[in-house]
């Protein structure tokens, strides 16, 4: 005997009575695969809070996290990048533009900002990484430029956070000549004693690490990230061999000397504020 | 015995064409004046043809030219035997594709440095094809504070494709290296001078190409990535260099349009390399010219202009 008969066949439910599961309610960590509710996920700071795997994060993200309150004042927020060389590769580079725009709502790769950090004045530059790759651009150079004349101006620390595959290959030459503007731009802060922190967060790759990621008072980095001049898959290409385990992260350039410390996002304000406090009390 | 390039092959074909007739004239004793003039003048018409109309891939193959002289050949042109080498880091060890020391340049002592690539195949493995690691760097900054102490103008010639991609390379700190030499090169008190002899390959060409003047020779190419590399990742193929390296706009003429560089130092007929003495010249005059001009200006003002110069550069709205 059966205990339950279907009167029709098939599915009946229509479409539109459907019900979905809303989207965003959950969080798989990518590393070891534990499920969070959202809320969970943003309140343990977009780090898993089993394997401690730390998620990639943005501009938004980190101000709130860093600034008091989460206040701050945007600085240059609407610069946007040029095609100076009229460049088109499977794309045009305005279209890729105006579709990155689009669809991240950023305007470039960085954002900068000037708020507190409890109760101290700081600037900070953040490389937004959905942005073609947190690439570096024209506007990623001319804004830290400009954020270094505002930290110079207000006498207030400076910070960024890398995050970034490199150069951006549509503006070329313009694009490498960043690299030597923004170093030009720190020497002159140095000039004033403020300290500038270089904050590497994953991926921090090419151009950005040989110029001002690896330029820092101090350097300090999220665990794990990958940090490197070469992409590992090319220098796995020019060595001919596999690489060895934990090669470019964070924990290999602490041990070869080019970071102070390793830092976990739970503990980030807090070190991060000590620091600047022993530089400048 | 000459390296032709496939679109030099009309100059090969008269090139032979006048030996022959030389040959014939020698052994014959028939007059062929008429015939090696006729040619001659013709070799001279088609070469200005071909090398006023190259393709920006065709200028980045003549920059690669096996015969074009490198870093070495410049600088004893340039001092006239007067250059002693210097080696060295002092913390690792002597790269072989970084070199520099002092020379003297019409009677001057100048600091030279640059990226070196071998002659022969057991030569460019010597130098690693002109690859520098971290401590090759770390030298030419040794060497440019050498200079700055002694109060010495630096000259640097560069001619890579790219900085080391080693393990190694990584370990001992490429991007750290190349940054410093770029902050460092920025807020140096001597007059400095920087030029593109081949191939300025991105960081690794930057990490000594910070400078006064930033110049370039005229079949050479400076950007932020080989056409090939940008080929490959762009469009997923290596078939696309040549597109790659017109969208670059990464030649002596696109860069100067565009301000990256300051000048570009015109090449004999045919490239560098079929008049090696001629290009030797027009290099040393350029120097000459430049230091002195540098000169004059007071060295803070010299360091804000040069800083000034690079926070110019970028195009935005």
């Amino acid at each position: 005997m059966v205990w339950f008969k279907r009167n029709k066949e098939g599915i009946t439910t229509s479409t539109k009575e459907k019900k979905e599961t809303p989207e965003g309610l959950w969080h798989k960590c990518p590393n070891c695969k534990t499920v969070f509710t959202e809320n969970e996920f943003i309140n343990n700071l977009y780090v898993c809070d089993r394997c401690s795997h730390h998620e990639r994060i943005g501009s938004k993200e980190y101000f709130e996290i860093l600034f008091d309150e989460g206040k701050f004042k945007e600085l240059d927020a609407d610069l946007v990048s040029g095609d100076p060389l009229n460049f088109s590769d499977t794309k045009k580079y305005t279209d890729r533009l105006k579709s990155t725009i689009k669809n991240t709502g950023l305007k470039d790769a960085v954002r900068t900002a000037h708020g507190k950090i409890d109760g101290q004045d700081l600037v900070i530059a953040c490389m937004d990484f959905n942005f073609i790759g947190g690439s570096l651009g024209s506007v990623v150079g001319e804004k830290i430029a400009r954020a270094i004349d505002h930290a110079i101006k207000k006498k207030a620390a400076f910070m960024i956070i890398s995050k970034s595959g490199g150069a951006r290959m549509m503006e070329a030459g313009y694009s490498l000549m960043q690299m030597a503007k923004v170093s030009g731009k720190l020497g002159q802060l140095a000039e004033h004693q403020l300290p500038y922190i270089s904050f590497l967060t994953d991926p921090t790759t090419g151009g950005v690490t040989a110029s001002y990621a690896m330029l820092g008072d101090i350097n300090i980095a999220e665990p794990k990230a990958l940090i490197g001049f070469a992409g590992p898959r090319v220098v796995k290409e020019t060595i001919g061999r596999e690489l060895p385990e934990g090669f470019q992260t964070s924990e290999f350039l602490l041990e070869h000397g080019f970071l102070d410390y390793i830092v976990e996002r739970h503990h980030l304000k807090k070190e991060l504020s000590h620091s600047i406090r022993l530089f400048r009390s | 015995m000459a390296t032709y390039l496939e679109f030099e092959a009309p100059i090969q074909e008269l090139e032979e064409q006048i030996l022959k007739a030389k040959e014939i004239a020698l052994t014959t004793e028939v007059s062929m004046e008429d015939t090696i003039k006729e040619l001659e003048d013709k070799l001279v018409q088609k070469t200005t043809d071909i090398f006023s109309n190259l393709t920006p891939w065709q200028r980045v193959q003549l920059s690669r030219h096996p015969d074009r002289p490198y870093t070495l050949a410049y600088i004893d042109a340039l001092t006239g035997g007067t250059f002693q080498e210097l080696h060295g880091d002092r913390n690792v060890k002597d790269d072989k594709a970084m070199i520099g020391g002092f020379g003297l340049l019409d009677g001057q002592s100048v600091m030279f440095i640059g990226q070196q690539k071998g002659i022969n195949t057991k030569m460019r493995q010597y130098r690693n094809f002109g690859m520098a690691n971290p401590e090759g760097y770390r030298k030419a900054l040794r060497l440019m504070k050498l200079a700055e102490k002694f109060n010495k103008p630096i000259v640097t010639l560069i001619d890579t494709p790219g900085a080391f991609p080693g393990l190694e390379a990584e370990e001992r700190g490429q991007g750290e290296a190349i940054a410093r030499n770029i902050y460092e090169m920025m807020r140096l008190k001597v007059p400095v001078i920087c030029i593109v002899i081949g191939e300025g390959a991105s960081g690794g060409a930057l990490g000594i190409g910070v400078g006064d003047k930033v110049v370039m020779l005229e079949n050479t190419w400076y950007s932020v990535i080989s056409p090939e590399s940008c080929s490959s990742i762009l469009w997923r193929s290596w078939e696309y260099k040549e597109t790659a390296a017109s969208a670059l706009k990464l030649t002596s003429k696109d860069m100067k349009k565009n301000k990256l560089v300051d000048d570009v130092i015109p090449e004999p007929v045919g490239g560098a390399h079929r008049n090696p003495q001629e290009n030797f010249e027009n290099v040393k005059k350029y120097i000459i010219k430049a230091l002195a001009e540098l000169k004059k200006t007071d060295p803070k003002k010299r360091i804000d202009d040069r800083i000034e110069k690079f926070c110019e550069m970028g195009v935005w709205k």
